[in-house]
C-alpha cells in the first residue's frame, strides 16, 4: 500500500467524524414528536396534516409534527429511556402509567387531565375470518371449537393481543359467571393458536397473506384496513356478541414539553383530537368517536361493550393477574405441557 | 493431480443445492415481492424521500463505523497473531464477545448506559447531549455489533503465515510501519477486503441492536433495515422488499468492487 | 515459543485494541452485570432458572448448534468448490455468500417464512409431510442462513493461500487425494473453519429477527431466549431482562473460550507438526 492511500483513509475517517458532528441545526419552526404504537400510522399521517392547517391558520406558525411507530410497551420504555416525546398515543394506559412511575415524565394523575379517560377514540376487538365464513365462526364460542385456527398475537409482547385476551375473557366471565369457567375458556382457546407472533401486524400478516389459521382476533380498525388494503373479496368481519371497550390513551409528556417549550402547541394537538374535525378523521381511520360521526356512523355496528375497569379493575391490576411473569397466560401454557 | 471431473461436478452439485436451498430462494423471494407490481412500481418505491433519508443515513452511519473498525481490526490482529502474551485467549474471546450478544441486549446496554435512567443519562441530559434515540447511538451500537469482523478474519491468516518475513524484514533494519505495508499487508490484503466487506455489509444490515437505540423517527433516525421493517408494518410488502433489494444490491455492489479490485492488483 | 519477538508494535497495537475493546465492549456489558445484580438471589434463580426459561435454552443452544454444524460440512465444502473448482456462475455465487449479512434480519425472516411456509418449498415439504415453518426445523433453516457466510469466509483465503506444493509432495509420497486431504489439507483448514463454526455458533445463539418470524413463539416449544429478555422487557422488567442475557452471555462465553483454545492447539499442533 502506497502513502497515498493512507492519506486517502485518514481523510475518510476525517470526513466522517465531520459528518456525524454535524447534527440537524433547529429550523425555526415548531417541531413535535408524537410517539405511537403500530396501526396509528394512517390516522397520524392524515390527522398531523390537518392539525398542521389548522394550527398554521390560527397562529400563522408552521408545525411540523414527526411520528415515531413501534409496539405500545417498546414505544413507553423508548420514552422512558430518553426519547424526547412531546405527545405519546399509546395502545394500553399501563404503558403511559409506566412513564408516569418510573420516570416521572408526567403526573400519576395523567389520564383525568383530558376528557372520556384521555382517549379521544375507542375501539374493540373483532374477529376477521376468510371470505363466506367456511368455519361458521359467529361468536366467541365458535372460536374455542376443536378445529378452529385462532391467529392472536403474544400477549407478553404485544399491546393488542391483551385486548383479545381480555375480551375473550369477559365473554366467558359473563356467559359461565366465573373465574374458573372463564380460565378454562381462555385456555381451550389458546390451545387453538398456532403461532404468537410478536406484535398484532405480524399477526394480521401470517393470516391474510400466508393463509394460516380460520380466524383472526383483531382490533376493529385493524380488521377494516386489512379488509380494505389486501382484499375485500377474500374476508369478512365478524362481529362478536359481546367484546371489550379498548380505550388507546393519550397524554402530554410534561417533562419534554417543558423543556422543548413546546406545551401550547403540544396541548393544542391532542385537544384538536377532541374536535370535530379531529373525530372525523379517527372514524374515517375506522377508529370509534366520541362525538358521534354523521358520515362514518354506519361503519360500527353496535356491539355490547364492557370496560375494563367494570370486569378486571383496571389495567394495572389486569396485568397483574393476567400477563406479568407467572401471571395467568403463563400458567395457561405451563399447564398445557 | 486433482479430482475426477465426476467427483467436481458431485461436489459442486451437493454445494450449489445447498446455497440454492439456503441462499437463492430468500433471495428470489426477495426480489420477486419488490417486482410483484413491476419495475415501474419498484423504482417509485425507492424514490420516496424517506427511503432517500435512511438510505444516507446509513451510508453516513458506515463511513464511520468502517474505518473506526478496520483500525481497530488490524491494531487487534497485529498484536495477537504476532506476540505472546499472558492473557492472549481471554482477549481474543472478549473480541468475538459482541457476535453471541443478542442484537436485542446490544441495543440494550446501551439504553442502560447511555439512557435517560441510565448510568451516564442524568449527566447527558444535563448537558444536553442527545446519544441514544440519536444518530451517534445509532453509531455506537453498530461500532459494538461490527466490532468483531476484521480482527476475525486476519487473526486465522496472520498465524497462518506465521512471523518469519517479519522477522527476516525487521532484521535486515525495516522499521516497523514499513515492515506492516511491504511484508504482512501484501499477505493479508485479500483477509482485510473481505473482512471491510462483511464489516460494511453487517453496518449496513444490522437491524436488532439499531431498532432498540434508534427511536424510529420517520425520516431522521431510521436507517435502511428499519425503514424496511416500517414499510412491511404498512402492509406496503412489495415496497419492503424493494428497499430490502436495495441492501441486496449494495452487498453485491461491494463484491464487485472487490473483484475489480482483484484484478487491479494483478496487473 | 518465542520468548521475545523482535517484530516491534506490540505495546501500542495491544494498549490500543485495549483501550478500544474497554469502552466498546467491556463497560456496555458491565452494565449488564451492574443491573443483574439488582436481584436478590432468589429473585435471580426465579428469572433465569425457570422451566419455561430452561425450555428456551435447549431450543436456543440446539437450534444454534444444529445450524452451525450444518454451515461447518457445507461451508468447507462451499469454499472449497469456490476456491479449487470453476464452474459457470462462480463470480457470482461467490458474491451471494455475504447476502445474509447484508439482508436485514427482519427480512430474512420474512422472506424465510414466506418461502418456507405459503412458497412452493414449503409446499412440496408440507406435501412430503415435512413442516418447516413455525416448527424448530424452521428456526435451524434461520439460523443456518444467518450463519451461512462464517465458515465459507474463514476458511476461503486460507484455502487460496494454501501451499499447492505440500499437497503436490504428498501424492509423490503415494498418498491418494483423500489422505491429502485429510491429513495435509484438513490440518491447515481447520482453525479458520472452527473460528467460523465458533462465529456461526455465537451469532446464532442470539439471533432475533430472523428467528421470530419463522418461529411461531409458543412457550416451551418454539419460544428461543431472545424472546423472552423482549418478553421481560415488555413488562418494564429490565432486571430479569438482564439476568437471562446474562446468563446468555457467560455461556456464550465459555463455548467461544473453548473453540478459541481448540483452534489455538489446532494452530499449534501443526506448526509443531512443521516445525519437525
Amino acid at each position: 500500500m502506497n502513502p497515498l492511500k493512507i492519506r486517502n483513509i485518514l481523510l475518510l475517517i476525517g470526513f466522517s467524524i465531520a459528518l456525524t458532528s454535524i447534527s440537524p441545526a433547529l429550523a425555526a419552526e415548531v417541531k413535535l414528536l408524537n410517539v405511537s404504537y403500530d396501526p396509528t400510522r394512517e390516522l397520524y399521517q392524515d390527522f398531523n396534516t390537518a392539525f398542521a392547517k389548522y394550527w398554521q391558520a390560527k397562529t400563522g406558525d408552521t408545525v411540523t409534527v414527526q411520528q415515531s411507530h413501534g409496539g405500545s410497551g417498546k414505544q413507553a420504555r423508548s420514552v422512558i429511556d430518553g426519547l424526547e416525546a412531546d405527545v405519546v398515543t399509546l395502545a394500553l394506559a399501563y404503558d403511559i402509567d409506566a412513564m408516569a412511575e418510573k420516570a416521572k415524565l408526567l403526573p400519576a394523575n395523567w389520564q383525568s387531565r383530558l376528557p372520556n379517560n384521555s382517549t379521544p377514540y375507542t375501539s374493540t376487538i373483532v374477529f376477521l375470518v376468510r371470505k363466506g365464513n367456511p368455519k361458521g365462526i359467529k361468536d366467541w364460542e365458535d372460536v374455542v371449537k376443536p378445529g378452529v385456527a385462532v391467529i392472536t398475537p403474544n400477549p407478553k409482547t404485544s399491546g393488542g393481543a391483551r385486548w383479545n385476551y381480555l375480551a375473550a375473557w369477559a365473554f366467558a366471565l359473563k356467559k359461565y359467571g366465573n373465574e374458573a369457567k372463564a380460565r378454562e375458556f381462555v385456555s381451550t382457546l389458546y390451545k387453538n393458536v398456532p403461532i404468537l407472533d410478536s406484535g398484532a401486524r405480524g399477526a394480521t400478516i401470517t393470516f391474510v397473506q400466508r393463509g394460516i389459521g380460520d380466524v383472526l382476533l383483531a382490533w376493529e380498525n385493524e380488521a377494516f384496513l386489512a379488509l380494505n388494503e389486501l382484499g375485500k373479496d377474500k374476508f369478512e368481519i365478524v362481529t362478536p356478541s359481546l367484546s371489550i371497550l379498548a380505550e388507546p390513551p393519550v397524554a402530554l409528556v410534561d417533562k419534554v414539553v417543558d423543556k422543548k417549550k413546546t406545551r401550547v402547541v403540544a396541548q393544542a394537538y391532542l385537544d384538536y383530537l377532541y374536535s370535530p374535525e379531529g373525530q372525523e378523521i379517527a372514524a374515517k381511520h375506522y377508529y370509534r368517536p366520541r362525538l358521534a360521526s354523521q358520515k362514518y356512523a354506519s361503519r360500527f355496528p353496535k356491539i355490547n361493550l364492557v370496560t375494563i375497569n367494570e370486569l378486571f379493575g383496571g389495567w394495572a391490576k389486569a396485568q397483574k393477574a393476567h400477563f406479568d411473569d407467572g401471571g395467568i397466560f403463563d400458567q395457561i401454557y405451563a399447564g398445557a405441557r | 493431480m486433482t479430482e475426477s471431473t465426476w467427483m467436481r461436478r458431485v461436489l459442486i452439485g451437493i454445494a450449489l443445492a445447498f446455497l440454492g436451498l439456503v441462499l437463492i430462494v430468500p433471495l428470489g423471494t426477495v426480489f420477486g415481492g419488490a417486482l410483484e407490481k413491476g419495475f415501474a412500481n419498484a423504482f417509485h418505491e425507492v424514490q420516496d424521500p424517506i427511503t432517500g433519508a435512511a438510505i444516507l443515513l446509513t451510508l453516513k452511519m458506515a463511513a464511520v463505523v468502517v474505518p473506526l473498525n478496520l483500525i481497530f481490526g488490524i491494531s487487534a490482529a497485529w498484536s495477537i497473531a504476532k506476540f505472546d502474551f499472558f492473557g492472549k485467549k481471554i482477549l481474543m474471546t472478549l473480541i468475538d464477545l459482541p457476535f453471541t450478544v443478542s442484537p436485542v441486549v446490544s441495543g440494550l446496554i446501551f439504553v442502560l448506559l447511555f439512557g435517560a435512567q441510565g448510568l451516564l443519562g442524568p449527566w447527558l441530559a444535563a448537558h444536553d447531549i442527545q446519544v441514544i434515540f440519536a444518530i451517534p447511538g445509532i453509531i455506537i451500537a453498530t461500532l459494538f455489533v461490527t466490532f468483531p469482523y476484521v480482527a476475525r478474519e486476519l487473526i486465522p491468516i496472520m498465524q497462518a503465515q506465521g512471523n518469519d518475513q517479519e522477522e527476516a524484514a525487521v532484521t535486515m533494519g525495516a522499521n516497523g510501519w514499513q515492515t506492516f505495508y511491504h511484508v504482512t499487508l501484501p499477505n493479508i490484503r485479500w483477509g482485510l477486503i473481505y473482512g471491510v466487506i462483511l464489516l460494511n455489509a453487517r453496518a449496513m444490515g444490522e437491524f436488532g441492536a439499531v431498532s432498540v437505540v434508534s427511536g424510529h423517527v420517520r425520516g431522521l433516525t431510521n436507517t435502511i433495515p428499519l425503514h424496511v421493517e416500517i414499510l412491511y408494518n404498512e402492509y406496503n410488502l412489495v415496497g419492503a422488499f424493494c428497499v430490502a433489494s436495495i441492501l441486496a444490491f449494495l452487498a453485491i455492489g461491494t463484491l464487485i468492487a472487490k473483484v475489480l479490485v482483484k484484478k487491479q492488483g494483478e496487473l | 515459543m518465542k520468548d521475545k519477538s523482535v517484530i516491534p508494535g506490540f505495546g501500542p497495537t495491544l494498549g490500543f485494541t485495549i483501550f478500544y475493546l474497554s469502552i466498546l465492549v467491556v463497560l456496555p456489558l458491565s452494565m449488564l452485570i451492574l443491573k443483574t445484580t439488582s436481584l436478590t438471589w432468589p429473585a435471580f434463580w426465579e428469572a433465569v432458572a425457570s422451566p419455561r426459561v430452561l425450555a428456551a435454552y435447549r431450543l436456543s443452544f440446539g437450534a444454534s448448534l444444529a445450524a452451525a454444524s450444518i454451515n461447518l460440512v457445507f461451508g468447507l465444502l462451499v469454499a472449497w468448490v469456490l476456491v479449487r473448482y470453476p464452474f459457470p456462475g462462480k463470480g457470482f455465487i461467490d458474491m451471494l455468500i455475504d447476502l445474509p449479512f447484508a439482508l436485514p434480519t427482519a427480512v430474512a425472516g420474512i422472506a424465510l417464512t414466506t418461502a418456507f411456509s405459503s412458497g412452493p418449498i414449503g409446499r412440496t415439504l408440507e406435501s412430503m409431510g415435512i413442516n418447516v415453518a413455525f416448527t424448530p426445523l424452521g428456526i435451524i433453516v434461520a439460523l443456518t442462513f444467518i450463519g451461512l457466510p462464517f465458515v465459507v469466509r474463514t476458511v476461503q483465503p486460507v484455502l487460496k493461500d494454501l501451499d499447492r506444493d505440500v499437497e503436490e509432495a504428498a501424492i509423490c509420497l503415494g498418498a491418494n487425494r483423500w489422505q491429502t486431504f485429510i491429513n495435509v489439507i484438513l490440518p491447515v483448514l481447520l482453525p479458520a473453519a472452527f473460528s467460523g463454526f465458533a462465529m456461526a455458533f455465537a451469532r446464532a445463539l442470539g439471533e432475533y429477527g430472523s428467528v421470530v418470524f419463522i418461529a411461531g413463539n409458543l412457550p416451551m416449544k418454539t419460544e428461543i431466549t431472545p424472546l423472552l429478555i423482549i418478553t421481560k422487557l415488555e413488562q418494564y422488567d429490565y432486571a430479569g431482562a438482564t439476568a437471562i442475557a446474562t446468563v446468555m452471555l457467560f455461556s456464550s462465553f465459555a463455548v467461544l473460550f473453548l473453540i478459541n483454545r481448540l483452534s489455538w492447539w489446532a494452530h499449534t499442533q501443526r506448526s509443531s507438526k512443521e516445525a519437525l
